[in-house]
């Protein structure tokens, strides 16, 4: 449509491009650099040593970082839609805490294999949600009240999980501390393959789900009087917005801020109507990526990647609750 | 208008006989041969969680009228509006669409026969007149069916029709609020729906707007759309309306023609405003002048 449509989609493949170039350089990088040429011909039939690196060694990290990334990018950009908030990231309203407390449990009670915790981080992750979503219930669930009792189930988490650890041995402990922070250094194809059907998955019914959220923007009366069953849809959004996260959660540990910044990020480069999708999605991509680059290569030693993001995002929430500050003020 | 405030009543008063005192409901009984109702209200128990609305209300809208519903504040016309749109269930009785339980119509299907205009809507950040407008098309897409020439086309047309067409892409945020209640409008337009229901939708506009809108609606009527509006204001009420109905109370008190309904005794009874009646010295239809209290 018209000329805004094309520019955003302009911005939309121009964001595609970077992610595709940052993933090039990122697969170069390391104690054995090769150039982007290399690179290339390496992901493309090249045989050898390079090969070896590129495909087996780096590309499941690198692979890891984008996907994952843009799958907090898409649940951020649905629930903020959802919650008209900025605000309204998964990992804001507990449900990774909850995943973590999931994952605690698990190690804790001594079923640490990978299997276990992912499961068990799925299963926190979803219970956490649903005691947020039915405490936040009153004929139908509304963005701010959402958000607070996020907050505060958040806040209830972090103390549980603190009280598991202190419970727990210094080696058990040390497992889920390390789970905690939450890292890319221990994805390989073995665990990356899973998360990846189940991605695919969930992506048609983003796609199925994108138009009825941008009729629930429109307010419930409106949305309705269109046609669309408001609660239903807001309740399947839901589900799909924490199965993104469970899964991303599960298989790294908790990232936080990729879903609160990607989305906002998103929208002030593509100028949007609303929160957009895809843009959140390639965002978040393009985000974990440079920061899981920083956290294996900038420190003298590799950082978990979920230190990283702390670091950017608490800039990136300090300044975004100054300027909504001077906005009201 | 000021310059009529003196004139004496005129004979329109006399009609005060044939409209229903207010208590009594009227026009349900005798009208369902003789007229084909679009929309309809029987015995309606209309409520929200345990605040009854309406205990049991009965309102016609015919095919093809201007239907205006009036009433003080508080008294159910928007709940009314929300029962026809299929937004709220009554509790018991029921609400007709062309005849058939509008409960039991697929949603998407009465979003294809009636549009609404809500008190409020929000629209997204950034969103375009365009894009926004092109949202009123949701009913008409599936999963599989999308964005189409025939969508374009309504899209087009109702920003004609609402004189939008310059603003294309102009974000809604940007807009006065005479153009962006306009926009509202446009996308309730490319729902092209053949029945319009329109909650206050003059109201924060200021008066030329008003008329400027009312007119769009009038025009769409004399295109054959049904129109119905919640209005506040009851000499345009008066002067739009092919149907009127009054309601107090959850209750429908009148209903018929401006010239049938609208008497001294009414607005005195219903809105507890001792007034004279006039004829509007433009149109000819009744015009409420409130005494000096």
């Amino acid at each position: 449509m018209t000329r805004t449509g094309g520019r955003r989609r302009t911005a939309t493949l121009a964001l595609v491009v970077v992610a595709v170039v940052v993933a090039i350089v990122a697969l170069g990088i390391g104690d054995y650099p090769l150039s982007p040429a290399q690179v290339v011909r390496a992901l493309f039939g090249g045989d050898g040593f390079a090969s070896t690196i590129v495909l087996n060694w780096r590309l499941p990290r690198v692979l890891a970082a984008l996907v994952f990334g843009a799958a907090l990018g898409v649940s951020g950009a649905i629930f903020q839609s959802l919650t008209r908030n900025p605000l309204g990231s998964p990992d804001v309203i507990g449900f990774s805490t909850g995943a973590y407390t999931g994952a605690i449990v698990v190690i804790v009670t001594g079923a640490a294999s990978s299997l276990g915790t992912a499961v068990g981080a799925l299963a926190g992750g979803l219970v956490t949600a649903l005691v947020v979503y039915v405490l936040a219930y009153r004929r139908g669930v509304h963005g701010l009240r959402l958000i607070i009792v996020g907050i505060g189930v958040t806040a209830l988490l972090h103390s549980v999980n603190s009280w598991l650890l202190l419970r727990a041995q210094n080696e058990v402990a040390l497992t889920a501390s390390f789970w905690g922070a939450g890292s890319l250094a221990l994805v390989g194809w073995q665990q990356l393959v899973p998360a990846l059907v189940l991605l695919a998955v969930l992506t048609p019914l983003v796609m199925g789900l994108s138009r009825p959220l941008r009729q629930l923007e429109l307010g419930d009366y409106t949305a309705r009087s269109h046609g669309l069953r408001a609660e239903p849809t807001r309740l399947a959004l839901v589900v799909v917005v924490v199965a993104l996260t469970a899964v991303v959660t599960a298989s790294t540990g908790p990232i936080a801020f990729v879903a609160l910044a990607a989305p906002q990020l998103a929208r002030r480069l593509v100028r949007s109507a609303g929160v957009p999708l895809v843009a959140g999605g390639l965002v978040g991509g393009v985000l974990l990526l440079v920061a899981d680059l920083v956290a294996q290569h900038v420190a003298a030693d590799p950082v978990p990647v979920g230190l990283v993001t702390l670091v950017i995002g608490g800039v990136y929430l300090i300044t975004l609750l100054v300027s909504e500050s001077r906005r009201s003020a | 208008m000021n310059a009529d405030a003196t004139r004496p009543p005129a004979p329109g008063g006399a009609d005060a006989t044939r409209a229903s005192a207010p208590g009594r409901t009227d026009a349900t009984g005798a009208s369902d041969a003789t007229r084909a109702s679009r929309l309809a209200a029987r015995g309606a128990h209309l409520a929200y969680d345990r605040r009854t609305v309406s205990e049991a209300v009965d309102a016609d809208v015919r095919e093809g009228s201007f239907t205006v519903i009036v009433g003080p504040n508080a008294c159910g016309k928007s709940t009314l509006l929300r029962a026809f749109a299929r937004l709220l269930k009554p509790r018991s009785g029921s609400v007709l669409l062309d005849g058939r339980e509008i409960a039991s119509v697929p949603a998407k299907e009465v979003a294809r026969t009636v549009g609404l205009l809500p008190q409020t809507s929000t629209a997204p950040d950034g969103i375009t007149v365009a894009e926004l407008v092109a949202r009123g098309r949701y009913p008409h897409q599936g999963l599989f069916r999308q964005w189409t020439g025939t969508d374009r086309e309504a899209v087009d047309a109702a920003l004609a029709e609402t004189d939008l067409t310059g603003l294309v892409d102009v974000p809604v945020d940007e807009l006065s609020g005479g153009q962006r209640q306009r926009v509202w409008v446009a996308m309730a337009l490319a729902q092209q729906t053949p029945v319009l229901l329109l909650d206050e939708p003059t109201t924060y506009l200021d008066v030329a707007h008003q008329y400027d809108l009312l007119d769009l609606f009038a025009r769409l009527h004399g295109q054959g759309t049904t129109v119905v509006a919640v209005l506040h204001d009851l000499n345009q009420a008066a002067r739009y309306a092919t149907d009127l109905i009054v309601m107090a109370d959850g209750d429908v008190v009148a209903t018929g023609t401006p010239a049938e309904v609208l008497t001294e005794q009414l607005v005195t009874d219903v809105f507890d405003l001792p007034c004279v009646v006039v004829p509007d010295p433009v149109t000819g239809s009744p015009m409420v002048v409130p005494r000096r209290r």
